[in-house]
């Protein structure tokens, strides 16, 4: 037998064999770099730490907002053993059948694996989060994660505030890399426009971990590591208090408030309502609460203040008063007389009964609608200007400059322009040089298309207080104890009016509380200036409307009242304005418990419906 | 069996012997480095792994030294009662048998667990060496073939009833000795040729390959004499292997399960699975495939030290060398075993008598199969079969029994008399 071949027929096979395994490594070991990678993003774990979100706080330094730890209870299945099933359903409050049903669920979910976490109890209350810290030792597998969650200390100020939720595909898309899923935050209010200052930075720990998930240890001793950067707190300019009995006095009614420091722009009260409690939007009831607030016919989600355009009525008198003067229209001792209205033509604008003819103070004081509709034609009909159209445009600036039908620029989301009909609005209605001051004359008196929001409304008091100018609102003060950093909110933005020419009309609102139709808002030793309004609302009853400032001299606040369907000025609006004034000038709002009981007492709200949610809203 | 000599130490092969010590060795650390927990640092550490295979390095030492201080004769005259009692051992498991992970080939006694198919390798290769270096035996005899096959294939059988396929597919090495014996060579090519043409089977529709087939065949048969008989080989080859190629199929979509299906197409890559065996590989892969040119280093392979790889101590310790030593590492330890291989084939065609060659092959096609199908197995080239890696793996049986192997060799080579002073046959 030739036995040479026949060894080296199976040496060569042992070597083939061999060769080929070289081969093979060299192929993996070092012209491929696919292995290296999925080794790495085997053990590479990249771990976010989340900042503390910024603190809220009110201007006086009372916290508002914080940061609440909220404990989960997870569990890593196949670490459970020996458990103690009944001792540990009595300790959680639930029955075996629910035990067994969780952990059903678990196994279920998405991307189960026994090693790895899961939350078997969302947000323990502190009792059985205490309960359970005692015993967790004897319940192994078992693990208690702490989340940190909004808290609002108060429950009110919600349509500020705003709240936080989950980030939508949307917003990672936009935040280059920012958000990741699940990530929570601002989604309106204070929360929404100054997210990048409360949210802070996020950093990254990236640890090794083994095939089940474990950490072991850190990477290249956290050389790569980046700190995460804590949230700045944030002063809002609101004073809670003022806030809170803006609320109360709203209360069953649909309505608004806003009060502005005139000298700064800073927005003191921002009430919306009807309102919610901002704590809803906390916790496991988050997406519940929100649904239902959507879907509440009252709208509690809307933020009136801000959105929602209104027709000014008598308010308008004040600047059409200004804007009269200013365009050499109208001074002091201008004299109209009514009789029981306006009357050019067919055309008629009523009037109430009051005394006549009247100069401009009194006119202010009575409201006299005739007295505007002159004022209104003398601007628009003005032989200054080549035709109605050019006079209209610049009595278009003039009201333009005075933040009304554009939006002011406050620091929070949702805020809408209002309407203020430009010439081509009338171009289209009647044609181009078809119309003049009678085709618009419901103009003068505030009624109309004209829109205005309560912000825009509070904001022109605030110019009359100023004697000409003010400052865009906002609602942050300072951000980590330093004044906030928007020399927008440092600027005077004057109105075409010159100052001069606001003293007879400011004369005249002090009138309209001493001894006119804002006379219920009189407080003894506080000089107010105000002045009444009726909206006119084609939906419904009239809106209650007041706006004023006080004191007259170097004011400190003025503050726009709308309540809805609520009729006169005088009946809701002002009462309000005024315990809000007291409030915020003496700081008490019970020298006159007949009104303010009134006030907190009445009910405007006539649906069923609505009631159950002021009552479940306002706790 | 000329002479009885007690083996001088000049005679023991040393290159064996060291071979065997530096694998041994090598192996220990592979495992620290597998098994290496922070809280037991000490490689005598015998709570854990590590501290057992000293252990087990320590016995298989002694039982090296134990052998080579034999009787030569021992082993001839014996050959067949130690097969009868690892054949009595493999139906012993079959009754009395623990069921470790799945396969019940674990017997136990008195708190040891040893696996009785590891035993029956050297069992089968001193029976299947005596059986045919007996007086008067002719290979080429039909009946001599059937008994060196039933030898050679009965434990294999019993084995699979243990559900140990692995170990069973081992005894496949005995082909190699038949060959060395005298079995035609085209029982090789045969064999071969069903290899590929399942894989291919596998893989191709088969009503594609059947075309392939006959295009090669009339082809070939251009170039060929074309004889009536030549023609007529050709045509019968041809139609053998189509109808093999259409019961592959058959098999395959009828008989076969659906999990043993599953089984082959992630092997052939048909199929992903990323769950059992399919996790296993890729790991495997990406932990030897990260090794690069040096390796990780000692200690430092994250696949390795964060348990990625399942078994890793056991079936897939190559990816320790893998990813440790890298390109390098996996280099020296291939060129090692291959020394090891041609070191025993070498001295085996040196002996003087029959038994000792073709217990000598049998020991280095048996070292072969395993490297094979251990080592094709981790790099992805092979289906997932746990058989250990010899003197590497982690584990007393198996540590036990190719020590045994090995050292039988050792011993019986050492018999310098026995040696061929040249050339015959």
């Amino acid at each position: 037998m030739n036995s040479t071949p026949k060894k080296q027929v199976l040496l060569a096979i042992f070597f083939v064999v061999a060769l080929i395994y070289v081969l093979r490594l060299a192929v993996m070991q070092l012209f491929d770099d696919s292995y290296l990678r999925s080794a790495q993003e085997n053990v590479l774990q990249e771990q976010t730490i989340y900042p503390a979100r910024g603190l809220i706080y009110d201007r006086n330094g009372e916290l508002l907002v914080y940061n609440d730890a909220i404990y989960d209870l997870t569990v890593i299945p196949d670490q459970v053993k020996d458990l103690d099933t009944a001792d540990f359903c009595s300790v959680l409050g639930i029955t075996r059948e629910e035990f067994i049903a969780r952990f059903e669920k678990i196994r279920k979910g998405v991307g189960y694996a026994p090693w790895r976490s899961a939350v078997f109890e969302k947000q323990l209350t502190i009792p059985i989060y205490a309960a359970f810290q005692e015993k967790l030792f004897s319940f192994r597998g078992f693990q208690v994660e702490v989340r940190t969650d909004r808290k609002y200390q108060h429950s009110n100020a919600a349509h500020i505030m705003g709240y936080i939720g989950e980030v939508t595909d949307r917003d990672i898309e936009r935040s280059e890399g920012y958000y990741r899923m699940g990530d929570l935050k601002g989604r309106s209010g204070v929360e929404y426009s100054y997210e990048e200052v409360l949210r802070g930075r996020k950093g990254i720990r990236y640890v090794l971990v083994d095939s089940k998930s474990r950490t072991q240890g850190r990477y290249k001793n956290g050389m790569f590591d980046t700190a995460a950067i804590a949230g700045k707190n944030i002063s809002l300019t609101i004073d809670q208090q003022l806030q809170e009995l803006g609320e109360q006095l709203l209360q069953n009614k649909i309505g608004s408030i806003v009060a502005i420091e005139p000298s700064t722009g800073e927005i003191l009260a921002l009430v919306s309502m009807p309102t919610y409690d901002p704590n809803l939007f906390v916790g496991r009831q988050r997406g519940n609460n929100y649904m239902k607030l959507l879907s509440d016919p009252m709208k509690p989600l809307f933020n009136r203040p801000l959105a929602a355009p209104y027709p000014p009525g008598s308010i308008f008198k004040v600047i059409m008063s200004l804007v009269g003067q200013q365009e050499g229209v109208l001074n002091p001792n201008t004299t109209y007389g009514c009789r029981g209205g306006y009357h050019m033509g067919g055309l008629t604008v009523g009037c109430h009964p009051h005394s006549s003819p009247l100069q401009l103070r009194g006119a202010v004081a009575v409201s006299c609608n005739a007295y505007f509709c002159h004022v209104y034609r003398s601007v628009i009909d003005n032989l200054m200007y080549p035709n109605s159209e050019a006079a209209y445009q610049k009595w278009y600036e003039h009201i333009s400059s005075f933040g009304i039908g554009h939006p002011l620029g406050v620091d929070l989301f949702g805020e809408g322009k209002g309407f203020l009909p430009p010439s081509t609005y009338y171009d289209k209605i009647y044609g181009r040089y078809r119309w003049k001051s009678s085709t618009t004359i419901s103009l003068a008196i505030g009624q109309g298309e004209l829109g205005i929001t309560p912000l825009q409304m509070a904001n022109a008091t605030a110019i009359v207080a100023n004697r000409g100018y003010y400052i865009t609102p906002h609602v942050v003060k300072k951000i980590d104890n330093k004044p906030n950093p928007n020399e927008q909110f440092r600027k005077k933005i004057w109105a075409s009016v010159d100052t001069p020419y606001y003293g007879v009309v400011i004369d005249g609102m002090q009138d309209v509380v001493e001894r006119g139709t804002g006379y219920v808002a009189r407080i003894p030793g506080i000089e107010i200036c105000g002045k009444t309004g009726t909206a006119q609302n084609p939906h419904g009853k009239d809106h209650s409307v007041f706006f004023a400032f006080a004191p007259k001299h170097q004011p400190k606040i003025a503050i726009a009242v709308f309540v809805e369907n609520a009729g006169f000025g005088a009946t809701w609006a002002a009462p309000i304005a005024s315990l809000m004034i007291e409030q915020y000038l003496t700081g008490k709002h019970d020298t006159r418990k007949y009104l303010l009981e009134r006030m907190l007492k009445g009910n405007l709200v006539r649906r069923n419906d609505s009631t159950t949610t002021t009552q479940t809203v306002q706790r | 069996m000329i002479q009885q000599q007690q083996p001088k130490p000049s005679n023991v092969d040393w290159l064996l012997l060291a071979l065997y010590a530096i694998f041994v060795v090598y192996g220990l650390f592979c495992i620290y480095a597998s098994a290496y927990k922070e809280e037991h640092p000490l490689i005598f550490d015998t709570t854990q792994n590590y501290g057992k295979q000293v252990i087990w390095i320590g016995l298989s030492l002694f039982l090296g030294l134990l052998i080579l201080f034999v009787d030569e004769k021992f082993f001839y005259a014996f050959a067949y009662p130690i097969y009868g009692i690892t054949i009595f051992l493999l139906i012993a498991v079959l009754v009395f048998g623990t069921t470790v992970k799945g396969s019940s080939s674990w017997i136990e006694i008195g708190g040891f667990r040893m696996q009785p198919a590891e035993f029956a390798k050297f069992g089968a290769a001193l029976a299947l060496a005596k059986f045919l270096s007996g007086y008067n035996i002719k290979f080429k005899e039909r009946k001599t073939q059937i008994i060196a096959g039933i030898i050679s294939f009965l434990p294999a059988v019993i084995i699979l009833f243990q559900n140990e396929t692995g170990s069973a597919l081992v005894f496949g090495a005995f082909i190699f000795v038949l060959y060395r014996e005298g079995l035609p060579g085209w029982i090789l090519f045969v064999g071969f040729a069903i290899v590929v043409l399942s894989v291919l089977a596998l893989l191709i529709p088969a009503l594609y390959l059947i075309i392939a087939i006959g295009i090669i065949a009339v082809l070939f048969t251009l170039l060929i004499r074309r004889t009536r008989q030549n023609l007529l080989i050709v045509a019968g080859v041809t139609i053998a292997m189509m109808l093999y190629v259409e019961s592959v199929d058959y098999v395959f979509e009828n008989v076969l399960q659906a999990h043993q299906k599953s089984r082959i197409n992630v092997l052939l890559g048909k199929e992903v699975d990323l769950k059992g065996a399919g996790y296993n590989v890729m790991q495997s892969k990406i932990a030897i495939g990260s090794g690069g040119l040096f390796g990780k280093g000692y200690l430092e392979g994250t696949q390795n030290k964060f348990r990625f790889v399942p078994e890793q101590s056991t079936d897939f310790i190559f990816c320790t060398i893998g990813e440790e030593y890298g390109f390098i590492g996996s280099l020296v330890f291939i060129v090692l075993y291959m020394t090891l291989l041609w070191r025993i084939v070498f001295l085996a065609e040196r002996q003087r008598y029959k038994f000792n060659r073709i217990y000598g092959y049998s020991v280095a096609s048996i070292l072969f199969i395993h490297f094979l199908i251990n080592i094709g197995m981790t790099l992805g080239l092979m289906p997932v079969i746990g058989i250990p890696l010899p003197f590497i793996s982690y584990g007393g049986s198996s540590l036990f029994s190719f020590t045994i192997l090995l050292f039988i060799f050792i011993r019986l080579d050492a018999n310098k008399v026995n040696e061929l002073r040249g050339e015959f046959e």
